[in-house]
């Protein structure tokens, strides 16, 4: 199963759902077809925010870097936030505003725990490039990177529910074997998460 | 036909008579009124492509197109609306009304007040966006167009569309409100003020009654729009444009216009002296002033925004200190709050207010995309 079935099984229809960090609106779309969401995208990118419009996507240009406080409390049954967190300057807040907004979140990080990355350091002494880390430490927009242990610490002490997760390969699949010890084989995780 | 590169090119203004009566916010109605409008590209079977255009402060109909060959100024949005462009008149049929009040046709100040046989002058009712938005909606229905795929407009045109959408939200497809503000701030409704009292300060400005004897408050006029015509500037495009070169190469020491952007301001006033009513001016200065949909829920501008059901893109420019960014911003904000579909964008440009009339890449390509050009 791909992360954007995952995302499918767990969005309700007709629900309103933000996409923190949109890209080009192609998510918002499908679900808008498959289960007929009222989705609205944030992002800063101008060219995605272009194809966005071409594809008839709402989207609201915003760096959530200076922050969500124009969104209402719960005023989204679901905001999405797909490889963002570790990206921007202030995750930890990112997450507050993110379970303040959503009566429900659903985060994809990528796992820096990821055996690939836990080698290259140990043997290498290299910070690692991998699938899901595509890029070299200099030009990197992963500018807070964690392991899934780290991210459910933090979640824990945020007092933050994680109520189901999936563990993924660098395909963006699940598999049932990833399970067994996710923050060693997993190259990425979705959380569906609550306050 | 098609006379110069991607423009609608030669155009003629229409005039039709509207003659149900119209009652105005002020508690006064106008029974029946004429209005000039022009309209480019072609109305399809179903009625379902037309797209309204509204003017600003100092706009009129001729949005698009040229009136005679040798013009040298071609419509006020000619940079966006044409074969191609971001209003697309190969798919759209677009409608650009003059407003109610005006002075380029459509009836306002300078005609005759049938109640009394003489010209109305000062005593024009004052109007508001919401009036101009309903005698629009009256020329809609003498157009036979139920509901526009758009409509569209900057500044005063801007808040037009959103009201649009608030008032006829059955009537209103999608709505682009571009450089605009939900209301006027306190400096905003100062710089108005200021061309006011430029105006009626003007000896021959005659308490309004200027037409009567033969006389037009041309120096205050002039004050008026150049006052005005700084606030649609940004300070980064007037140095880039004039800096602070001289018409000559020394200072006189003396009150002339020495530098340029003096000649410039003055030039800009003198043209518009010429051809604008200045009763029309106070008029549109005080409907901008009086806009505020927020002002009958007690500045709750989420309630205001509840019965809108059009998809709303708000657009501003980043060089923009007349209605900045964050002006459009609580516009885009209180959309979202009310569950509303929007979406928001600040396009970069160092033109100021103005930006709404230039081409600017990004600004046309997020408006086509919107509308579907």
């Amino acid at each position: 199963m791909n992360v954007e079935l995952v995302i499918e099984n767990w969005v309700k229809s007709n629900s309103r759902l933000l996409d923190l960090g949109c890209g080009d609106g192609s998510i918002l779309r499908s679900l808008q077809k498959s289960k007929s969401v009222f989705g609205l995208g944030i992002e800063i990118d101008s060219k995605k925010i272009k194809s966005c419009l071409e594809k008839g996507i709402d989207v609201i240009e915003q760096n959530i870097d200076n922050g969500l406080s124009n969104f209402l409390d719960n005023s989204f049954d679901v905001v999405l936030v797909s490889q963002t967190i570790q990206v921007l300057k202030n995750p930890r807040l990112a997450l507050k505003e993110i379970t303040r907004i959503g009566q429900e979140s659903f985060v994809i990080i990528p796992n820096f725990g990821h055996w690939r990355s836990r080698l290259t350091v140990l043997l290498k002494g290299k910070m690692p490039v991998t699938h899901s880390l595509p890029d070299q430490w200099y030009n990197t927009p992963n500018i807070h990177l964690c392991t899934l242990s780290d991210f459910e610490s933090l979640c824990e002490e945020l007092g933050i529910l994680i109520k189901d997760k999936k563990t993924l390969n660098s395909k963006g699949s699940t598999k049932w074997y990833l399970s067994v010890w996710p923050n060693l084989l997993g190259n990425s995780v979705i959380y569906r998460i609550s306050k | 036909m098609k006379d110069k590169n991607s423009s609608v090119g030669m155009v003629v203004p229409h005039k039709t008579e509207i003659e149900s009566s119209l009652k105005l916010e002020c508690g006064k109605n106008l029974e029946g009124y004429e209005i000039v409008y022009e309209t480019y590209g072609q109305l399809n079977e179903d009625k379902s492509n037309a797209i309204l255009v509204c003017h600003a402060l100092s706009g009129n109909h001729h949005a698009a197109g040229f009136y005679e060959k040798n013009d040298k100024k071609a419509g006020w949005w000619d940079a966006l609306i044409g074969p191609g462009k971001a209003i697309n008149t190969d798919k759209f049929f677009v409608v650009s009304p003059n407003n109610l009040g005006g002075c380029h046709g459509t009836t306002g100040p300078s005609f005759i007040n049938p109640k009394t046989g003489e010209i109305y002058g000062p005593d024009f009712p004052v109007l508001t966006v919401r009036d101009w938005t309903n005698s629009q909606a009256q020329l809609a229905d003498h157009l036979e167009i139920d509901v526009w795929h758009a409509v569209a407009g900057g500044s005063l045109g801007g808040m037009q569309a959103l009201d649009w959408s608030i008032a006829y939200p059955e009537r209103v497809s999608k709505a682009a409100v571009i450089a605009a503000a939900p209301k006027l701030s306190a400096q905003n409704i100062a710089f108005n003020d200021v061309a006011r009292q430029a105006i009626t300060s003007d000896p021959d400005f005659q308490d309004g009654h200027y037409m009567k004897q033969n006389k037009s408050p041309k120096s205050g006029l002039r004050l008026a729009r150049m006052v005005g015509h700084i606030t649609y500037l940004s300070d980064e495009s007037m140095k880039n444009k004039f800096g602070r070169n001289l018409k000559e190469d020394k200072l006189n020491f003396g009150f002339s216009a020495e530098f340029q952007v003096e000649s410039y301001l003055r030039h800009k006033g003198d043209t518009f002296s010429e051809t604008f009513d200045a009763n029309t001016y106070l008029l549109m200065t005080k409907v901008l002033d009086y806009f505020d949909p927020a002002d009958k829920y007690d500045g709750d501008l989420i309630k205001a925004f509840e019965p809108i059901k059009a998809k709303l893109l708000i657009l501003s420019f980043s060089s923009d200190w007349r209605f900045s960014p964050s002006r459009s911003k609580e516009i885009s904000n209180a959309l979202i709050g009310a569950n509303k579909r929007v979406s928001f964008i600040e396009v970069h440009s160092q033109l100021g207010h103005d930006s709404f009339l230039m081409p600017e890449k990004r600004y046309v390509e997020a408006l086509r995309a919107f509308l579907g050009s």
